[in-house]
């Protein structure tokens, strides 16, 4: 247990150490980044001196030492566009996308998998067929054009949801929440049914065919041969021998969400970090960019390692080290 | 008796299984008759379509915001109604389907000569070089393709200057979305290199001086045919709406050459005021396109995959 | 038709049943007019190359066809009643409580997820009226019964800490746990080591003797069955070639494919030249010649063996499907 463990966070600090240098090479090898801080009047020795003094004349390796102890104090340099330390920016982000995501999750949780369980267990029921339509063309729509669809029904034509932003905030110390007020909720509601159809979908695909290839099984035919009732064959057995993929994917697929967020709250002006990305891509703003595939490569290796704990526990053949394997 | 005989080929093709899953799929029929469809009108546009969106001469502000033609306020000659600058919405699809379909289809067959390159490289050179090319694969596919994509354009945009950047776009695009999908091909081709490497005829191949990896090649590319190419199908869908999104996100091709995603983004500005036609109709396209090789991709792949039956 | 009753009321009679698959080229019958009879306690072999329909047989009995396989004619009959036709539920109370049945995996047939003890509780708690206290000390006493040792620390494991020996053992234990009248076990012991078959079906044997159990033991080595069925079922292509008391078959084979199979056993004493192999292969099911199924691979095949099907007829103390045994019955009692 501690030696998988203590694996999977080697991984972990690997994948972050390559990801850092990556983000160390955008920072130092795109664009110049001395230009970025000085006006044109400034002379070649004044450029030379300004150079010297942020170190950008050291050795490569030592620059990369610093990099990633700056990037672990927080410190992750200054926007070019905005002028602001790019560590405030995010974490004054951080909230709204952290919580559109997570609001995606649930819906596309508590939506595909019973959707899911249902075209498994009929699959040539006519509401099965209806699903497994729907989640076809749920992958075909590009996530903007369901926004774009959603606000043109429910915020243009009916007029009863909010089209953009967050509603209304509040702050709770740094962390701000619009789960608390009525119009923070409201405003959730278009947003993260777009951000979560697709994962939607994803999941009721995966637990449908998860759930065909368990119920073809013999553990499943003997669990019948057994005279056990439909309930315990489809739930306790058969669902319960799904969820090692389903959590693995829908862990992933939450890594994938808050990435995505980008292209929802590009959408519906989401106040969150990944219209905060778009914009530094358009103006080429290399600080906010590199910190910012930090910060989700950061919560992508989060993740992974929550997944791989959580089917630890749910699959007792991983769990090797225990007495009396193979008498 | 050539004749015959090529008659009874057809036949047998027309009987074979995957012709019968073709047959006995209405479905299947109606997405290949719209994506030929599709494609033909694409390539045709600047003989079918009825103006050229690009050519300001033929443009008339005075037709800007017409509805489409079965509206009150329609007018002929525009049947999908007219954008913010009288361009005809049907003309600007098809024109803008070109840049869509060729982003889809350049940046598909860039993904795929990467990935089976080094899918060929990673299997048959094993060791370091595999085990390297294979954890750039793992970290590359636990990060979303459009995030390696918006990337990869950004940093473009940061190493070059704003109009050289926009000369480039298209290829910029073709590199930044082909770039973000090779990592299935390498892996289902690594996969069967794996299978055909201990077999006797490549360790026979060596006892007698042949270069292996030719020999190789040869045996593997066939067997990848299949698997590649429902990978591609499915790409395809996936890489066009990846080229609309960054479109759309305002960081793909720029609007004096726009794609579908391009289209939708104008025409988002417009949805409030009612104009709902000029981003409705391109959206559309794109969603009936994608799910058109979707379908097609979700048809080969259980064609071609004998398990199934 | 039927080979006429046993002196005692039979257990389980199946009718003239027939299981097809519809395919897109027609359908196929897999199951062909099979019928025969098991008397309480009896053990009967079914015996047979893969594809010849006996497992396919089993399965129809218990009532777990795998879909679109279906039962399309003749009957089932448990104890007196018609299961055949039974709605979902109502088999699903006779399956594990009056007809229990193992598979041929150990390996795949116990949920990995759940210990064993688990899996063991649940069933005898669905089908008898036990708390949970007693039904983990009946799951206790079943594991004890077909020989796990330790089994108070075993019962807690899972399927994974077990030997694939073992888990057959934790198999036939939960197919005994509600003490059914009838097992079908279906190729019991082919997954396993040869060393741990016999153990395994010797083990089957007794506790079916001690409890009563008949037992349907579907395989294709005629060697288990010599060993340990009471009679023997012979199948070909959907249907029952030869059948009868398994001495009676393995010593005076009457079908020429009876007689091919018992040359494909080596028992001791027996002239090794004698081995003989049935050369071809079984008909494909959507192939299946005209007449005798067998009549392409037969040595003794004549004229009528090629237009006409043969009906099972009783020849002394067995049933027989051969035109060779058309004779009149005064010489047909004598093999050739």
């Amino acid at each position: 247990m501690i030696a998988f463990v203590l694996r999977r966070l080697l991984q972990a600090v690997a994948v972050m150490l390559v990801v850092s240098l990556i983000s160390f090479a955008l920072f130092n090898f795109v664009g110049d980044p001395i230009n970025n801080m000085v006006g044109q009047e400034t002379t070649l020795d004044e450029r030379a001196e300004l150079r010297r003094q942020l170190g950008l004349e050291d050795p490569i390796p030592l620059r990369f030492a610093r990099f990633i102890g700056n990037a672990l104090q927080g410190n992750l340099g200054v926007s070019y566009r905005m002028a602001e330390p790019v560590g405030r920016l995010i974490l004054s982000r951080l909230p709204a996308t952290l919580e559109l995501s997570l609001a995606a999750a649930v819906f596309a949780l508590l939506v595909g998998v019973p959707m899911g369980v249902y075209c498994g267990l009929y699959p040539r029921a006519p509401l099965a067929r209806l699903f497994q339509a729907v989640s076809l063309v749920g992958v075909s729509l590009p996530t903007f054009l369901i926004g774009i669809l959603l606000i043109l029904i429910f915020a243009v034509h009916l007029n009863i949801l909010p089209s953009f932003g967050r509603g209304e905030a509040v702050a709770l110390g740094w962390w701000t929440t619009g789960l608390l007020t009525a119009a923070g909720l409201k405003a959730l509601i278009l947003p993260a049914i777009t951000l979560g159809l697709f994962q939607m979908t994803l999941i009721m695909r995966l637990v449908r065919s998860e759930m065909l290839e368990v119920l073809r099984t013999d553990y499943i035919k003997f669990a019948r041969a057994r005279g056990l009732s439909n309930r315990a064959v489809h739930f306790s057995h058969a669902l319960r021998n799904t969820l090692v993929p389903v959590i693995t994917i829908t862990g992933l697929q939450l890594g994938a969400i808050i990435a995505f967020a980008v292209i929802t709250e590009t959408v519906f002006q989401w106040p969150g970090m990944g219209l905060l990305f778009i914009q530094s891509v358009q103006f080429a703003d290399v600080p906010v960019m590199a910190s910012y595939l930090i910060l989700i490569a950061l919560l992508f290796v989060i993740i992974n390692l929550v997944v791989d704990l959580l089917y630890y526990a749910v699959d007792p053949r991983l769990r090797l080290d225990r007495p009396g394997k193979a008498a | 008796m050539a004749s015959g005989s090529s008659e009874r080929a057809l036949a047998r093709a027309w009987d074979s299984d995957i012709a019968y899953s073709f047959r006995s799929s209405p479905l299947t029929m109606a997405a290949a008759a719209f994506t030929a469809l599709y494609l033909l009108g694409a390539m045709l546009a600047p003989w079918i379509a009825p103006q050229d969106p690009f050519d300001l001469k033929q443009l008339d502000l005075l037709n800007a915001f017409l509805p489409p033609v079965w509206e009150v306020e329609g007018k002929a000659g525009f049947l999908l109604g007219a954008d913010d600058q009288g361009r005809d919405v049907l003309s600007t699809i098809l024109y803008g389907s070109r840049v869509s379909l060729l982003v889809g289809f350049a940046s598909v067959v860039l993904a795929m000569l990467l990935g089976i390159g080094l899918g060929l490289i990673s299997g048959y050179a094993g060791g370091a070089v595999d085990a390297f090319i294979m954890r750039v694969a793992d970290v590359q596919l636990s990060f979303p393709a459009i995030l390696i994509a918006l990337l990869i354009d950004g940093v473009t945009r940061g190493l070059i200057s704003a109009q050289r950047h926009e000369e480039l776009a298209v290829f910029v695009l073709v590199i930044s979305i082909g770039l973000s999908f090779w990592v299935q091909y390498a892996r289902t081709v690594r996969g069967l290199v794996l299978v055909e490497k201990n077999k006797e005829y490549v360790l026979a191949a060596r006892v007698i001086g042949l270069p292996p990896a030719l020999i190789m090649l040869r045996h593997v590319l066939p067997n990848v045919l299949g698997p590649v190419l429902v990978i591609a199908t499915i790409n395809l869908g996936v890489a066009i709406i990846t080229e609309a999104t960054l479109s759309f996100l305002g960081v793909g091709v720029p609007s004096t050459q726009p794609s579908l995603g391009t289209l939708i983004r104008i025409g988002n500005d417009y949805l409030f005021s009612g104009e709902w036609w000029i981003t409705i109709f391109p959206g559309a396209a794109l969603a009936l396109l994608v799910l058109a090789v979707n379908l097609l991709g979700d048809w080969l792949r259980d064609a071609l995959n004998p398990k199934l039956h | 038709m039927a080979v006429p009753a046993l002196a005692n009321e039979p257990l389980l009679r199946v009718e003239d049943l027939r299981v097809e698959f519809p395919t897109r080229r027609g359908r196929l019958t897999a199951v062909d007019g099979v019928s025969f009879e098991i008397a309480p306690g009896e053990v009967l072999g079914v015996v047979g190359e893969s594809g010849a329909g006996k497992s396919l047989t089993g399965a129809a009995i218990i009532g777990l066809l795998e879909p679109p396989g279906k039962i399309t004619g003749g009957q089932i009959v448990l104890e007196g009643q018609r299961i055949d036709n039974l709605p979902y539920h109502e088999m699903r109370q006779i399956r594990g409580r009056r007809i229990g049945a193992i598979f041929q995996d150990p390996l795949t047939s116990l949920n990995p997820l759940y210990t064993i003890g688990r899996q063991l509780t649940e069933t005898i708690r669905t089908h008898l009226p036990l708390g949970e206290t007693a039904a983990r000390e009946r799951a206790l006493a079943l594991l004890r019964a077909v020989g796990i040792p330790a089994a108070e620390q075993r019962i807690d494991q899972y399927p994974h800490q077990f030997s694939g020996g073992m888990r057959q053992r934790v198999v036939i234990a939960l197919a005994l746990a509600a003490e059914p009248r009838l097992i079908i076990a279906d190729e019991p012991t082919t997954a396993l080591d040869v060393s741990i078959q016999a153990q395994i079906i010797a083990l089957l044997k007794r506790l079916c003797r001690e409890h009563g159990t008949a037992v349907m033991l579907v395989t294709h080595d005629m060697g288990v069955i010599a060993e340990t069925a009471d009679r023997v079922a012979v199948m070909y292509a959907g249907r029952i070639v030869e059948i009868g008391p398994v001495r009676e078959v393995v010593r005076h084979a009457r079908h020429p494919y009876t007689v091919g199979l018992m040359g494909s056993i080596p028992l001791v004493g027996r002239d090794v030249a004698r081995l003989a192999q049935i050369d071809g292969a079984m008909p494909r099911l959507n192939a299946i010649p005209l007449g005798c199924a067998f009549n392409p691979r037969c040595q003794k095949a004549f004229d009528i063996c090629r237009t006409q099907r043969p009906d099972l007829r009783r020849v002394g103390p067995v049933a027989v499907a051969c035109h060779l045994f058309d004779m009149p019955p005064a010489d047909a009692g004598r093999p050739p």
